[in-house]
């Protein structure tokens, strides 16, 4: 077996049993990155801080010091502050920005041994659903389908890392989540990922995009690989005032493997007109695999569903405003060249046109806008109070029993790169339709890849969990996991 | 609510972003989209719903107001476009 198709876990106890080292681990998926250039998912490569880390990591092992991460490679998307190391949130704007510090996650896993193999592209400011808004370029999704030799998306916006792990570049790599930016592009590659609930993970040295949506999570090739990695960067950060002050379970102890007894609900409300019929016997499917495994299947309703989207277009956007009015030009990354006699404002003006890409600029238009006198109660304050309806709907259900939620992942599997292009954004905007709603009550999320389509693509459900209850909701996933054997991969064209 | 060229225009204002003229009327169309979309918010009952400040019930920690970090200005300035004797450097903002 080759060393990059490992999971975390096997590398783990490989590690610990001597029987390769990180050193070994890092060639190889070094090697694996030199070669995977048509993907474009790894944008800056860190080869010899990964060789550095390796040795480190070799070297602590020795000594009998081995914290699960220790001597793991990993991918970093490129929204995460990493000390030295191009940080430029898939954005033009940020150009040559190289950080003075390191993001707390980064550091909580540098400090438990993981290895940097590089940074990975996204979509510019994690604002798109195909990673075609990146300065970087589009990555390319290692799956095909069928026959056809042309190029898929990802999935957005953590493509880069999705790609990464899903063509075995790396044994996980790092994603953030606001709409469906781990899950939905997890779904589209054939793997896992875990959106944690909201506060479980540092925000900081993570580049904002909405704060009160924004969340880190793990993208891997199995649930307990999740459990593993999610551990190594929870916890709270006195730098981050949302980071919760709670004790960080032990997530892979929690995968016994049981789930009787537990209540999966299954909102009607998530069957969507012209939903793909492939879609909707996969969740089907998902719902059989669980009844099988001793789940108890409930139908519940979450009324305020349909209004998920909307509310995320005026919260999100408003928030990006805010958080984006920090590129000006002056502090750091982009200034554009100014004419004789421009002030201040063509320098911002020019400066902003130039670094923000099309998307990026007309979501915070539409957030200045949401946000202007005389709209701020019509939309950003009615808004609010809708996100407060929509959280509601999941306290009334876990309230009446309900454990865990099932729900379809995405609304289809990978589309064509470029399909999009003359579409409303409306259009993109429907990928994130069966995630968004975990985003704004601020729930744990995980998309675990359940089947294929006709053309043998991957398809994923999703899970949604109670608050702070990540360990239970991925026993759940790993019992789905088990049960719909996902073992399929792309084949390498690349 | 319709958004025409000339609130275009007021928006990229207070955006701080330069659009040429030509692309107001195509950007008036696409905000006319996404607020249409948006529109659909107007039909639910929030009548006394509290608008959501933190979707974590949590009280935020308090520090002592102390100093625990400083003297970085090399640091600060590392990555700006212009820096001039410990100062970042601008286009000239008085006259």
């Amino acid at each position: 077996m080759s060393l990059t198709d490992l999971t975390i876990a096997e590398a783990r106890d490989l590690l610990r049993a001597g029987e390769t080292t990180a050193l070994a681990l890092t060639e190889a998926h070094l090697e694996a990155v030199e070669g995977a250039g048509a993907l474009n998912a790894f944008v800056h490569h860190t080869s010899e801080i990964a060789r550095e880390q390796a040795r480190a990591a070799d070297e602590r092992i020795r000594r009998g010091d081995q914290p699960d991460m220790c001597g793991i490679p990993i991918g970093v998307k490129d929204l995460f502050c990493t000390r030295g190391v191009a940080s430029q949130a898939g954005s033009r704007i940020l150009e040559g920005f190289r950080p003075e510090y390191e993001s707390t996650i980064t550091d909580k896993l540098f400090r438990s041994g993981a290895v940097m193999l590089g940074k990975l592209n996204m979509d510019e400011f994690a604002m798109g659903s195909s990673n075609e808004t990146s300065t970087y370029g589009d990555v390319v999704n290692p799956w095909r389908a069928g026959n056809s030799d042309a190029n898929l998306t990802p999935g957005g916006s953590s493509g880069g890392s999705a790609a990464a792990v899903s063509a075995h570049l790396c044994l996980g790599a790092l994603g953030t989540d606001t709409g469906g930016s781990i899950r939905q592009p997890a779904a589209f590659t054939g793997i896992t990922g875990i959106k944690p609930t909201y506060g479980r993970c540092s925000r900081w040295g993570v580049v904002a995009f909405a704060s009160s949506l924004d969340q880190a999570g793990p993208m891997t090739r199995s649930v307990r690989d999740a459990a593993i990695f999610l551990k190594a960067m929870s916890g709270h950060d006195p730098k981050d005032s949302t980071s919760a002050d709670l004790p960080v379970p032990d997530f892979e102890a929690m995968l016994t493997g049981d789930v009787r007894g537990q209540v999966i609900g299954i909102p009607k409300e998530y069957r969507m007109d012209g939903m793909p019929e492939e879609i909707d016997t996969l969740w089907q499917q998902g719902i059989d695999m669980l009844r099988d495994a001793g789940a108890e299947i409930r139908h519940i309703s979450l009324p305020h569903t349909k209004y998920a989207l909307p509310t995320y277009y005026v919260i999100a956007p408003a928030e990006a405003s805010s958080n984006l009015a920090r590129y000006d030009g002056v502090r750091f990354g982009h200034r554009a060249k100014l004419s004789q006699g421009d002030g201040i404002t063509e320098m911002y003006e020019k400066t902003r046109a130039e670094g923000f890409g099309p998307e990026v600029q007309r979501r915070v238009m539409v957030g200045t806008y949401v946000l202007s006198a005389g709209f701020y109660d019509a939309y950003y304050n009615r808004a609010r109070k809708v996100r407060t309806l929509i959280k509601k709907d999941f306290e009334d259900v876990f309230a009446d029993g309900i454990d865990a939620i099932l729900t379809p992942a995405t609304p289809s599997s990978a589309f064509e790169l470029g399909a999009m292009q003359d579409a409303d954004p409306i259009q993109m905007y429907l990928n994130d339709v069966f995630t968004v709603t975990v985003n704004l009550a601020g729930l744990p999320g995980i998309a675990v890849p359940t089947g294929q389509d006709r053309r043998g693509l991957p398809m994923g459900l999703q899970l949604i969990g109670k608050p702070w209850e990540e360990g239970a909701l991925m026993n759940v996933a790993q019992s789905l996991e088990e049960r719909a054997g996902f073992v399929a991969r792309p084949e390498k064209w690349w | 609510m319709s958004i025409d060229t000339e609130t275009a225009r007021r928006v990229a204002k207070l955006a701080r972003i330069a659009v040429p003229e030509d692309r107001l009327p195509a950007l008036a169309g696409e905000f006319n989209a996404i607020l249409g979309f948006i529109e659909q918010l107007q039909e639910v009952d929030v009548e006394g719903v509290e608008p959501m400040v933190s979707v974590t019930p949590m009280r935020l920690k308090r520090r002592e107001d102390v100093v625990i970090d400083g003297n970085q200005a090399k640091a600060v300035l590392a990555n700006a476009p212009e820096a001039r004797e410990g100062f970042f450097a601008v286009p000239k903002v008085v006259e």
